[in-house]
């Protein structure tokens, strides 16, 4: 921990700080909880509605589970930084010196965090909706994936959130950059959780290949995001 | 402003009029080769003449992404941070985006003579098809406003996050074929046997097409590079027009 | 020429797009060149 005058504040404080800013935002706001979750839990509804088949649903279940995340993920990255930019408040944080990398982890963990509640939401609702098993090593290949794939989603979402901030047509923007990014995550991300769900006859042993990318994932977007970060929002 | 339109020198210059007319003439033989002297092959019979429109132009456009990497490197760790490499990123990438969506809309028309199907989901062609959006998404970066200088640091950084992304969208979906499904795409190069007018003309046409890139290239970063000044002595226009304003009053 | 519409299209396709860009670039350029000074064209 440096603490001289060119740094006074130490980079795991501002990480907290950041972290607990957009926590207390949402806790006030609650637009993940009553926005945003009801619209991923009617995405589901409508998969079904759409697909309209027992096995088939229980087939894809995993996919449209990831589906929805990406879906949300694009949601709450906008609106996080519309708060940001709205305010003035990344402009603030990058006059006072602050180092950018740390703003980038905090407000990742911050997004990681609304996420993995969402997709326990996900998760549960396809057990329900879908009807899909999970045995207990499935159970463990599941947390794994969560965690995994959180990561990188929330690192890619901030960094490229962090670019479109304050944009004109950031809207539209931003599923245009983020979505080939995470098509990794989408891919490896439904696979681990379709062998989790023993999908089409798939082995919980089958998944743990796909967590291996969606660690590397998750480690070169962690690091070239918080490389990236600052150049990305410096105006 | 009572200026007469002047003629003025665009972004030709001798050296481009000279490499535009061999490309001109380099491609036409390409074209009469292609579709007229070369012989059917033996397997895929008259639509292996797609290939000599279809491979160079995958080919450049692979070079010009790689081209817009290194500019955009190059720019990121230059002290000077020279606008030029930033122009030179942006016009290959263009021009690359073009050539990328001319190599999909070419592979697939060739995909449906030789596989019966327009499209395969085989990790050259998945890997080629995101390529393509990434950069579609650089150049809607590009276009976002701000300074000549914010764009090149940010469209720089994005050139670097694809170069990262590239492969992990590959090796994912290598990973996503192989435990998914065994069946292996009828590789369109690979079971052609050519003689030596079929070589001759397909590497005419990587020349022909180098051509058309470099000529392209050259004149689209001259003409950012006007856009660029037009734009500042607009600004500054404006800038010295409120001065007087500020100064009379 | 058996498959003459897929063969000709391609063909068509590459070339059509290629000839747009280079227009719509020159036209530009012309555009543009006429406010900016011509000792500011390094390339001349």
């Amino acid at each position: 921990m440096k603490s001289d005058s060119s740094m006074p504040v130490s980079k795991g404080k501002v990480v907290t700080a950041v972290f607990l800013k957009d926590v207390q935002i949402e806790l006030r706001s609650r637009v993940v909880t009553n926005q945003v979750l009801p619209f991923a839990g009617l995405v589901m509804v409508m998969f079904a509605f759409a697909l309209d088949n027992d096995d088939v649903l229980q087939r894809v279940a995993g996919g449209l589970v990831w589906l929805a995340t990406l879906f949300s993920l694009l949601i709450i990255v906008q609106r996080s930084f519309a708060i940001d930019t709205a305010d003035g408040a990344l402009d603030s944080l990058r006059v006072a010196g602050i180092e950018l990398s740390a703003v980038f982890f905090g407000k990742a963990i911050a997004l990681a965090a609304k996420l993995v509640a969402l997709e326990i939401v996900l998760i549960f609702s396809a057990l329900v909706l879908y009807r899909v098993d999970v045995n207990a090593t499935g159970v463990v290949l599941l947390v794994t994936c969560v965690f995994c794939a959180t990561s990188g989603l929330a690192f890619v979402g901030t960094l490229y959130g962090g670019l479109t901030a304050g944009a004109k047509g950031r809207e539209t923007l931003l599923p245009l950059l983020l979505l080939p990014v995470v098509a990794p995550v989408l891919i490896a991300a439904t696979r681990a959780t379709e062998a989790a769900f023993g999908s089409g006859g798939a082995q919980t042993s089958e998944g743990w290949a796909w967590i291996g990318l969606l660690a590397v994932f998750a480690a070169v977007f962690g690091v070239g995001g918080s490389l990236a970060f600052g150049s990305l929002i410096d105006e | 402003m009572s200026q007469v339109l002047q003629r003025t020198s665009a972004t030709g210059t001798r050296a481009t009029k000279v490499i535009g007319a061999l490309a001109i003439l380099v491609m036409v033989w390409v074209v009469v080769s292609g579709l007229i002297l070369t012989p059917q092959d033996v397997v895929q019979g008259e639509s292996v003449r797609i290939m000599y429109v279809h491979v160079p132009s995958a080919w450049i456009a692979y070079l010009a992404f790689i081209f817009t990497a290194v500019a955009s490197a190059s720019w990121l760790i230059s002290k000077k941070h020279s606008m030029g490499f930033d122009r030179f990123a942006g016009a290959s990438a263009e021009v690359g985006v073009m050539f990328m969506a001319i190599t999909l809309i070419t592979g697939s028309l060739w995909g449906r003579l030789t596989w019966g199907e327009f499209w395969q989901w085989d990790p050259r062609l998945t890997t080629t098809a995101f390529l393509f959006v990434t950069y579609v998404g650089y150049l809607a970066v590009r276009r976002l406003e701000g300074s000549a200088e914010q764009r090149a640091r940010r469209s720089a950084v994005v050139a670097m996050l694809a170069v990262l992304e590239i492969p992990l969208v590959h090796f994912s979906v290598v990973l996503w074929r192989s435990l998914h499904q065994g069946a292996t795409v009828l590789n369109p190069n690979g079971d052609v046997k050519m003689d030596d007018l079929m070589l001759f003309t397909l590497f005419s046409g990587v020349v022909a097409f180098t051509l058309v890139f470099v000529w392209l290239v050259l004149h689209r970063q001259r003409t950012m590079l006007l856009v660029d000044i037009a734009n500042r002595q607009g600004l500054d226009a404006a800038i010295a027009a409120r001065k007087t304003e500020g100064s009379v009053r | 020429m058996k498959d003459a519409g897929f063969i000709l299209g391609s063909y068509f396709v590459t070339l059509g797009a290629i000839l747009v860009f280079a227009f719509v670039t020159l036209r530009r350029a012309k555009e543009s060149s006429q406010s900016v000074d011509e000792k500011d064209k390094t390339w001349l």
